[in-house]
């Protein structure tokens, strides 16, 4: 182990034409450097995090008791609907666009992304997609409010978007094309980029699983560009797409959009899976139970992606052959990603486990995502889910699968790597204190919306019947505990960032973590240039009896 | 290679070793890393690599528009997907005027037809059905009348939507006269009474006795084609 440290020094101080950052303000605005640029991304999503995260409170508030209390019906509607829309593309998808940029290169051993002027545009891209979406909160009639789907024809009514939709369908342009170009940076990377010796089969999980989600990116967001567009023109251009009285039919978008929308929930959990993969063997201390079962999964679950879509819409008259098609297609889901908690299960199975923040913030994902899961095996029988259509165990399930899952995992990422990229430790007590509070508030706050859905609580609704009082409260309070906590990951990083405990880290960080992966080698803080010579990866015996 | 191989990754720390088997511990390698062993027959040509980034960032790029274009695709695909006989949907065609032709009039047999009239959001027009139901039988002809109004001082143009409930007895309500198979205009404040003659097809399979038909008014005035 040392000698390759010795070796890596080595090489540095040959090194003459490396250079550090640019001087000032406008190196975060030039930059082409993967690590800057991942650091911008995750520091935007971070601050969007908080910006939805605001939004749900207002939700939560307005719903701790029956009727109006703060905010009135159509501000309540522009809430769901923004909180929605800003966490889904203001910050989960651009948080783990950050850990790509920081990741993939370093994972596989390459200098940079193949395409760094496009990476560098397509984050300024997003911000300026974001800021159009924000730019609605301040328009006449508000901001879009007929849910983040965006159904016709409740959202062309002037009651739902006021003047607000063409700037949100441009919003949704721009970030779509900020997805695609990142999408096309990371595949780009992937297949060229490698360290010549590195096989597929060699890389991480979780350049794996950002791999598939690009292809699913490129697939899906262009779909969604073109409804949303149709959408457009039926409001100004007089084109019938969506429009009954002209040949059209409101369905139809139904059908487009969830042909992006499914594969959409995918583009946000796979990444989740592959950094999930990379946490648990390490403090597990265990290579990861699967390797080539959790590649197969993940392609799988990203192929049935495409032929799901009308899970969504069970309730909106679909061909009984339809019905029991979309049925079973979607519980055969459960298969591959019933392998993947397994594998999870097996890697810690008899490991040498310890508990440090990322690793319980993962086994809190394996565990609140199955639950999520199950939630979502029951909505799959389609006869059942008239009964749950549209109430608040829909709500429960897929904040079960986004929050305590993506989320959750998003953080452990950030306890997990911080240290890698800062050089700094991060404080243990308060991620520790921070893994709690949310762990315990975020069932408080998900849980009982499974008793609302089941007794027939709609969603989407500012005020609400008597006898759905109790479990709102407690939802709200958790929800409460929950936003406050995460005001301890917002100290604990700028925390880390500042100097953390002061206590040095190694280049490992973790024990052993430079077994699992590549970027545990290099130097810690991570050098602003890396791998400018590829590193030669000798997949041990073990792994090439696999092959 | 292999001696590097044996070299970088041993171990010497027995606390983990303790909880694998011999062949387990050799199994938690996964890499063994040489910088300099391949520094100099590093084979990567950076113009290589920029050439092959940019054609595939094209080649993503042109899937990524077809992709656009496979959206639109999806308009006329799901209108030919809908024509499918097990796809149990109003079609197109059930709006169609048909001949009268005279059937066998099943007595045994009696269907209720619910009649419900909507107007699309801001359609400034009154409309209603003279009758709220009728019981028919498959094989006779009726003529229901229905009532529509402007209630502005402008011309309107409207069309009338229908909609079946249960879907699939769309295709044995066969209409010999309606409003509904095109664009209505409305002078100002004008009334009119307009009928719709129908017939149940006799094939009407057994189990559907209540059939509702369902019109919307959507005010095309702004987008008709035909002003």
């Amino acid at each position: 182990m040392s000698a390759v440290v010795a070796e890596h020094d080595d090489h540095h101080a040959d090194d003459h034409h490396d250079h550090g950052p640019a001087k000032g303000l406008l190196r975060w605005i030039i930059t082409t450097n993967h690590k800057d640029i991942g650091t911008l991304y995750l520091l935007f999503a971070l601050a969007m995090f908080f910006v939805g995260g605001a939004m749900a409170m207002v939700i939560r508030a307005e719903l701790f008791e029956p009727g109006l209390q703060f905010v009135d019906p159509a501000f309540f509607n522009s809430m769901t609907t923004m909180h929605a829309l800003v966490m889904v593309f203001g910050a989960v998808m651009p948080a783990f666009v950050g850990l790509a940029n920081w990741q993939i290169p370093l994972m596989i051993g390459a200098k940079d992304m193949a395409l760094p002027r496009m990476n560098n545009m397509s984050f300024w891209m997003l911000v300026a997609g974001v800021l159009l979406l924000a730019s609605t909160l301040f328009m006449e009639g508000g901001a879009p409010n007929g849910g983040w789907t965006l159904y016709p024809p409740l959202v062309l009514q002037p009651i739902t978007v006021g003047k607000a939709l063409p700037f949100a369908v441009f919003s949704v342009h721009l970030l779509g094309i900020s997805s695609i170009m990142g999408a096309i940076n990371i595949i780009a990377t992937i297949f060229n980029m490698r360290a010549p010796s590195m096989k597929m089969m060699d890389m991480p999980l979780f350049v794996w699983t950002w791999l598939i989600t690009a292809f699913l990116l490129i697939a899906v967001m262009p779909v969604f560009a073109g409804a949303v567009t149709m959408l457009l023109t039926d409001k100004f251009f007089h084109t019938s797409f969506f429009n009954a009285a002209g040949g059209g039919d409101p369905v139809l978008y139904q059908h487009i959009f969830w042909f992006f929308g499914h594969p959409e929930v995918y583009i946000m959990i796979l990444p989740t899976f592959g950094v999930a993969s990379t946490i648990i063997p390490i403090f597990a201390r265990k290579p990861l139970f699967g390797y080539a079962s959790m590649v197969w999964a993940t392609a799988s679950i990203a192929f049935f992606s495409f032929i799901v879509w009308a899970h969504h819409m069970f309730t909106v008259g679909l061909p009984i052959a339809g019905e029991l098609y979309f049925m079973y297609a979607t519980m055969i889901i459960a298969v591959p990603t019933g392998v993947k908690v397994f594998n999870w299960t097996a890697t810690m199975w008899k490991g040498a486990m310890t508990f440090e923040t990322p690793m319980l913030f993962s086994i809190a994902f394996v565990v609140l995502f199955t639950m999520g899961g199950f939630t979502g095996l029951m909505m799959s029988i389609a006869p059942t889910d008239f009964q749950y259509h549209d109430t608040y165990f829909i709500v429960a399930h897929f904040h079960y699968t986004l929050v305590p899952a993506s989320v959750f995992i998003l953080m452990a990422a950030g306890y997990f790597w911080l240290p890698k990229w800062t050089g700094h430790m991060y404080n243990e007590k308060i991620g520790q204190l921070h893994f709690w509070l949310s762990a315990i508030s975020v069932n408080i706050l998900f849980f009982p919306q499974h008793f609302l859905g089941l007794a027939g609580m709609p969603r989407r609704i500012p005020d609400y019947a008597v006898q759905f009082a109790d479990w709102n409260m407690i939802s709200s309070i958790g929800g409460f505990i929950f936003g406050l906590s995460q005001l301890l990951f917002l100290y604990i990083v700028i925390d880390t960032i500042k100097g953390g405990t002061g206590e040095k880290v190694t280049d490992e960080v973790w024990e052993d973590a430079g077994k699992h992966s590549l970027e545990w080698t290099l130097p810690s803080p991570v050098p602003y240039h890396t791998w400018e010579t590829p590193p030669t990866i000798v997949p041990t015996e073990h792994v090439l009896d696999h092959h | 290679m292999p001696v590097e191989l044996a070299m970088c990754w041993k171990s010497n720390d027995n606390k983990k070793q303790k909880h694998f088997n011999g062949s387990d511990f050799d199994s938690y390698h996964r890499y063994c890393l040489s910088v300099r062993g391949h520094a100099s027959g590093y084979a990567m040509n950076e113009n290589n690599v920029s050439k092959k980034n940019t054609k595939l960032a094209w080649i993503l790029l042109f899937v990524a528009v077809g992709m656009l274009g496979f959206g639109y695709a999806l308009v006329p695909l799901y209108d030919v997907l809908c024509e499918w006989k097990w796809i149990e949907r109003d079609r197109p065609d059930d709006i169609k005027k048909v001949p009268e032709v005279a059937y066998k009039v099943d007595m045994n047999r009696e269907i209720t037809i619910e009649f419900m009239t909507t107007l699309n959001e801001s359609t400034p027009m009154e409309f209603r059905a003279e009758k709220k139901q009728l019981k028919v039988h498959p094989g006779e002809y009726h003529t229901v009348n229905f009532y529509a109004e402007n209630k502005t001082d402008k011309v309107i143009l409207a069309r009338a939507i229908a909609s079946f409930s249960p879907a699939v007895t769309s295709s044995y309500f066969e209409k010999t006269q309606c409003f509904c198979f095109e664009e209505q205009t409305f002078q100002p404040k004008e009334a009119k009474t307009m009928p719709m003659r129908f017939v149940i097809n006799p094939e009407l399979p057994e189990q559907y006795k209540t059939i509702t038909l369902s019109y919307t008014f959507f005010d095309n005035t702004e987008k008709s084609v035909k002003k």
